[in-house]
């Protein structure tokens, strides 16, 4: 008897050991299949004050953000040209971005999406994949942001509900 | 056999092309080489005229064309009189109707198959894809152009340059086009801007000619796989592969480097919609990079990243952190473990998910 509850002690001990061994660490919001994706375009910078209403925004509605840097090819070079320089100033911003998005539990899927002009590449990025949201950051202090022109068209072409975050000009 | 085939390139008319193809013609004649003009457009231009002298030239071809008549190269005539060196200015020149070929590039194709070499000239605005480029700078639209691959099929490219103020002064002394012409072309097209603009095109054309022929001449694969660095990122269609697709781009840049990414693709696997997203997401993010994105079908990850590893001389591998358990590791064995094992001298980096860090957690 006591042999037999010995092994069963034993046994439980070494079952709830792997268990707890096996477990996986923990991880915070994984990506929901369903879940809402917001978009972010920018091009050269990103006002902190847009992304922090961003983050705020898919804090709230749980759901992922997709800040998406904007490239422009030359004319001068063929469509599919690899854009190294350009890539070079996007990486750390995009690195920037999701850090900051992923510091209060955000999910980030991010993107680097290039076309002829800014409204090719947003166009590009839509067609290949769904939005439900769009956040573009209006330009302040003439750095930064979609201008007024593209805000039109932007307005007008977007597929999904779209939103025009314009930063205080003295935090810009 | 072929021809060798030397192209003089320019950033416009009056640089110095045609000069420099007779000097160049008349230099090999010197050393007993048989040289003829095929071709020549010498603008009325005197000096270029001069150095015609000496230099047999193959009677043109006269074509009709409606009330025109149009001079052109005797195509056969060259070929028939097997020169050893032909000379043939303009290359993206435009035939006239009738004639066996549209452009003369495509002649001085047959030439060079006859085995006769050529020296042949030609300006960048004329080059394919940079036309809308050109439009845009000059506010010419270029109606002749060549196709790009004729440079990257030529022998030799060769840049005949000056100085935009020295092809000013040029045009201002009457040695490019008569007076009347060369102070409407001053004005327009021949503006210091737009000459720059032209010969920054043309020199980055011939440096990455160059390049491209140094990599491909001096480097044969072998040597390039001993001396270069090569990266393979291990990616998913899942989000987690665009940091690490971008880390391994970053390292590969770092160490002068190619880039490969690779998806090992279970048999029979169907994508889910999220999947193919990020699947294309992950194909045009490695276009931007200039990465080489490769999807494999395996049942066994390892086995088929050390194959493509070692087919593609690769050297360094980047890999996401992996979601396995621990109970799996012990079981099945890890998969980082299989790959140290597996893939011996090669360096492998694990990209951590930003998500996991402990101020994310918090």
């Amino acid at each position: 008897m006591i042999a037999l509850v010995s092994v069963l002690a034993v046994a439980l001990v070494v079952v709830g050991g792997i268990a707890l061994w096996g477990r996986r660490p923990p991880r915070r919001r994984p990506f929901r299949r369903d879940a809402r994706r917001i978009l972010v375009p920018f091009e050269g910078r990103l006002d902190p004050s847009v992304l922090d209403a961003a983050i705020r925004i898919a804090q709230a509605e749980d759901a992922v953000l997709v800040p998406a840097y904007l490239l422009i090819v030359p004319l001068a070079y063929a469509e599919d040209s690899p854009l190294k320089d350009q890539v070079s100033v996007a990486l750390p911003l995009l690195e920037a971005v999701e850090h900051a998005a992923l510091r209060v539990g955000v999910p980030v899927d991010a993107r680097i999406e290039k076309g002829r002009t800014l409204t090719h590449a947003l166009k590009r990025l839509w067609q290949a994949e769904r939005f439900d949201r769009i956040v573009a950051p209006a330009p302040v202090n003439g750095g930064g942001g979609f201008t007024e022109k593209q805000l039109a068209w932007l307005l007008t072409n977007a597929p999904a509900e779209t939103l025009v975050l314009k930063p205080m000009p003295h935090a810009a | 056999m072929r021809g060798r085939y030397r192209i003089l390139l320019g950033m416009a008319a009056g640089v110095g092309k045609t000069y420099r193809m007779l000097q160049e013609g008349r230099q090999a004649q010197e050393e007993g080489r048989d040289v003829v003009i095929g071709y020549l457009e010498p603008h009325d231009r005197p000096e270029t005229a001069a150095l015609a002298v000496g230099l047999e030239t193959v009677p043109r071809l006269r074509a009709q064309h409606g009330e025109l008549e149009l001079d052109e190269m005797d195509l056969d005539a060259v070929i028939r009189r097997a020169p050893e060196l032909a000379l043939v200015d303009e290359l993206a020149h435009t035939n006239a109707p009738g004639m066996r070929n549209e452009k003369r590039y495509q002649d001085i194709d047959e030439i060079l198959d006859a085995g006769i070499d050529v020296i042949s000239t030609v300006n960048v605005q004329h080059l394919e894809s940079l036309n809308d480029a050109i439009a845009e700078l000059t506010e010419v639209r270029v109606r002749e152009t060549f196709p790009d691959n004729v440079l990257e099929h030529a022998d030799e490219v060769v840049l005949v340059d000056v100085t935009p103020e020295a092809l000013r002064d040029r045009l201002r002394a009457g040695k490019v086009y008569a007076p009347e012409r060369a102070e409407v072309a001053l004005q327009n097209f021949f503006q210091v801007e737009k000459l720059s603009a032209l010969r920054e095109l043309a020199l980055r054309e011939v440096a990455e000619d160059v390049g491209q022929r140094r990599q491909a001449a001096v480097l044969d694969p072998l040597s390039q796989q001993a001396v270069s660095e090569r990266v393979l990122a291990l990616v998913e269609p899942q989000p987690k592969s665009q940091r690490i697709m971008r880390r391994a781009w970053r390292s590969a840049e770092r160490l002068g480097g190619q880039l490969d990414a690779i998806w090992v693709r279970k048999p029979g696997h169907v994508l889910t919609e999220e999947e193919r997203v990020s699947l294309a997401a992950l194909r045009r993010l490695a276009v931007v990079l200039g990465a080489h994105f490769l999807e494999e079908e395996g049942d066994d990850l390892v086995q088929t990243v050390r194959r493509v590893a070692y087919e593609r001389g690769t050297t360094y591998i980047f890999v996401g952190t992996p979601d396995e358990s621990r109970r799996r590791e012990v079981l099945k064995g890890s998969l980082l473990s299989a790959l140290v094992r597996q893939l011996p001298g090669l360096d492998i980096r694990v990209v951590a998910n930003r998500a996991d860090r402990p101020e994310a957690l918090t």
